[in-house]
């Protein structure tokens, strides 16, 4: 509790003191009906003191004037108990609101505290912590493990795994050595590492999703912006109705009940009304269930740049994806070995010592999968023959490697193939080996990813790609896609977008899943534009409306769940809120529900809905 | 010119109630609070010295929500 929350803890015990005290002194009349007025004034001062500053400045429909019509009408009529006791509980349940809603705002604050306190500079031999904010780009900074880095920059000295789970919610830890870059917010495991700084704090990675985040709620979402606009209309009607409770039923009785007019009565039931009809609980739990999904989202990855987002993606018809970067892994991998004559592991040697020279990706991927170490004092008169291949000496034999084209230049024969990828042909002193298959390889989690997707109620999945017909049929059917455009230039994903955006009805979204490098226009152009990914690269940071921070399209499935699941939970809670207080205010009308009922009806439902919100924070895997 | 604050109110009511009257200000563009992470994002207009803007803002904003507090370092 703070200091202000203590204060009202002190005078709600001292109210409650004052009233055991009063209710048991024998004294009777005016005197004990001014002694009430201690008590009230303990605990109602401050929303006396905000009703009238409220009617001032014009405000006059609020809580606090609500509450204070009330327990001064109550106390008007003589009912000095009930007008103390409803100010006391209401303060009560305020107490405990706030309470409720300050711990669940720690708490989903904390899942996403990532900033790091200080960084670590060496002076004359001794480290010394400085604020990160006071790092210029260059210095080197050191790192010991267990702690956070603070600011992006590349290993200089020393190696370690590093636990980015903060940033990507994935467990296993990445490792680091000298050259690499590191990211800010990633937490040091077990090496001591010296970093030379590439950037400012404030241009940092850690900063950067800090700003997103805490930005996020800025973003309101459709549900929000109707419980403020239903606030406006709302407390007037109430007050209203208030006014009319108190003053129509009487007169009715008075013209046809023969001159009797319970005047009280109907009175008390018009101040219980006013109680009742506090819109609190709906205009508290809203943003904090969406605060709470964005929360739980952004501990598992997914950052949502604002409640607007999520909401949409609960509507997703349409997913529409990249697929170079985002489907499939975006390098290039040996995929398959078919040697003639020699053995796989032979035609893979020959093939790495051959691109040894090259820094071609295709070269890079067959070392990669070769796996040993390169003697590249055997390899000599290296010839690249530009769109075909290289031809090169390796111990003495001559080796050729390359396309089809090259072993047709070298009157070679090789076998005919269909496969989808990169075709590396090899021929050893002039006579064909054998070929190596390499492609760009599929995500493990894609197919599961589109499946998902599916599952959860999406229409169509389309993917779009500027790669050749012949892999993206492949792909698309390993995917299982419903549709898929290939060959196409940037500006023609726009335009498929568009198409695709036209075909969307009308309470549907189109979400575009790309890897954010040169993805941004459509990107934009979708309802929601979803980039892969995303760790170090400001590019995706900036143009998409939500970040996975790793690059696993399953979390594609899992942000719609949580988007449903906070919807869900937003529902519930406007449901519930105005249904118990519809139900309290006809009773109220009627006389059944007491100031008691009343207060149940406010600050009850308030507690519960917050409760409620906060399950918006966990999200089953 | 974009700038957020530090601020410290109790009831998302408020906060809504504040964001309204800091909208108002002559020399705002644009304001948006956050409840949740008490924190009121002011666009200025071009031109608008910060300081009496914001000056304003706080005057309107303790207007409607006596409690409320805006931290201008």
């Amino acid at each position: 509790m703070n200091k202000k929350q203590k204060r009202v803890l002190l005078r709600i015990i001292i109210t409650a003191v004052l009233m055991a005290v009063l209710t048991v002194l024998p004294i009777d009349g005016r005197i004990k009906t001014v002694l009430y007025l201690v008590p009230y004034m303990v605990i109602g001062y401050d929303i006396l003191r905000k009703a009238f500053l409220g009617m001032i400045h014009g405000q006059v429909f609020d809580e606090n004037f609500l509450m204070a019509i009330a327990t001064v009408g109550a106390i008007g009529i003589g009912e000095m108990f009930e007008g103390v006791a409803v100010m006391l509980f209401y303060q009560i349940g305020e107490l405990f609101q706030s309470c409720a809603v300050g711990r669940s705002r720690r708490n989903i604050t904390a899942l996403m505290d990532i900033r790091p306190d200080y960084a670590n500079i060496e002076q004359d031999g001794e480290l010394t912590q400085i604020d990160p904010d006071e790092v210029p780009t260059g210095t080197v900074i050191v790192i010991k493990p267990g702690e956070k880095v603070p600011i992006d920059g590349v290993i200089i000295e020393g190696e370690t795994s590093l636990n980015t789970s903060a940033l990507t919610g994935e467990s296993i830890p990445r490792e680091a050595k000298q050259g690499d870059g590191v990211i800010s917010g990633c937490v040091n495991l077990n090496g001591l590492i010296r970093v030379r700084t590439t950037k400012e704090f404030g241009e940092s990675t850690v900063s950067k999703i800090l700003d997103l985040v805490e930005n996020s709620s800025m973003k309101k979402s459709r549900s929000e912006n109707f419980i403020t606009r239903f606030a406006k209309i709302y407390t007037p009607a109430v007050c209203l109705g208030a006014v009319l409770l108190a003053i129509v039923p009487p007169f009715i009785q008075l013209l046809f009940g023969g001159g009797n007019a319970d005047w009280l009565v109907w009175f008390t039931r018009a101040l219980t009304f006013l109680v009742i009809s506090c819109p609190c609980a709906l205009v508290i739990s809203i943003p904090l269930s969406f605060f709470g999904g964005i929360g739980g989202a952004s501990a598992r990855g997914i950052l949502v740049k604002g409640s607007n987002y999520l909401e949409a993606l609960a509507r997703t018809g349409i997913v529409v994806f990249d697929k170079t970067g985002t489907m499939t892994k975006g390098v290039f991998e040996v995929v398959s070995v078919k040697a003639q004559g020699v053995s796989d592991e032979m035609l893979l040697h020959y093939a790495a010592y051959a691109e040894s020279y090259s820094t071609h990706p295709i070269a890079e991927s067959l070392r990669r999968a070769y796996g040993k170490s390169i003697d590249t004092a055997l390899v000599s008169e290296v010839e690249e023959i530009s769109g075909h291949g290289i031809t090169a000496n390796i111990d003495g034999k001559t080796v050729a490697a390359g396309n089809r084209r090259l072993m047709e230049r070298l009157h070679i024969s090789c076998a005919e193939s269909d496969a989808a990828g990169t075709e590396v042909h090899l021929a050893l002193d002039g006579s064909y080996i054998g070929c190596i298959l390499i492609a760009d390889v599929l995500k493990p989690t894609a197919a599961e990813a589109v499946r998902a997707l599916s599952a959860a109620g999406v229409r169509k999945t389309v993917m779009l790609t500027g790669d050749s017909e012949k892999a993206a049929t492949a792909i698309a059917a390993e995917l299982k896609v419903d549709e898929v455009k290939s060959g196409l230039l940037p500006g023609d994903k726009v335009d498929e977008v568009e198409r695709l955006l036209a075909e969307t009805g009308k309470n549907e979204k189109l979400v575009f899943v790309g890897d954010g490098i040169n993805d941004a226009p459509v990107l934009s152009r979708a309802d929601v534009g979803i980039a892969m990914g995303a760790l170090g690269s400001d590019a995706a940071i900036e143009a998409a409306d939500v970040v996975l921070m790793d690059d696993d399209p399953a979390k594609i499935a899992l942000a719609m769940r949580i988007s449903r699941k906070t919807l869900r939970i937003v529902y519930e809670n406007i449901v519930f809120a105005l249904a118990v207080k519809a139900l309290c205010l006809v009773l109220g009308a009627f006389g059944v529900a007491n100031m008691w009922w009343a207060i149940f009806a406010d600050v009850g439902v308030m507690v519960l809905a917050v409760l409620n919100a906060t399950r918006a924070l966990a999200i089953s895997k | 010119m974009k700038k957020t604050y530090q601020i410290e109110v109790d009831c998302a009511a408020c906060a809504l109630k504040m964001e309204e009257a800091a909208k108002k200000v002559a020399g705002v563009k644009e304001a948006t609070v956050s409840f949740m992470t008490q924190k009121m994002k002011v666009e200025f207009d071009d031109g608008a010295d910060e300081k009496t803007t914001m000056k304003a803002v706080v005057k309107a904003c303790k207007k409607v929500e006596d409690d409320c507090e805006i931290i201008l370092e």
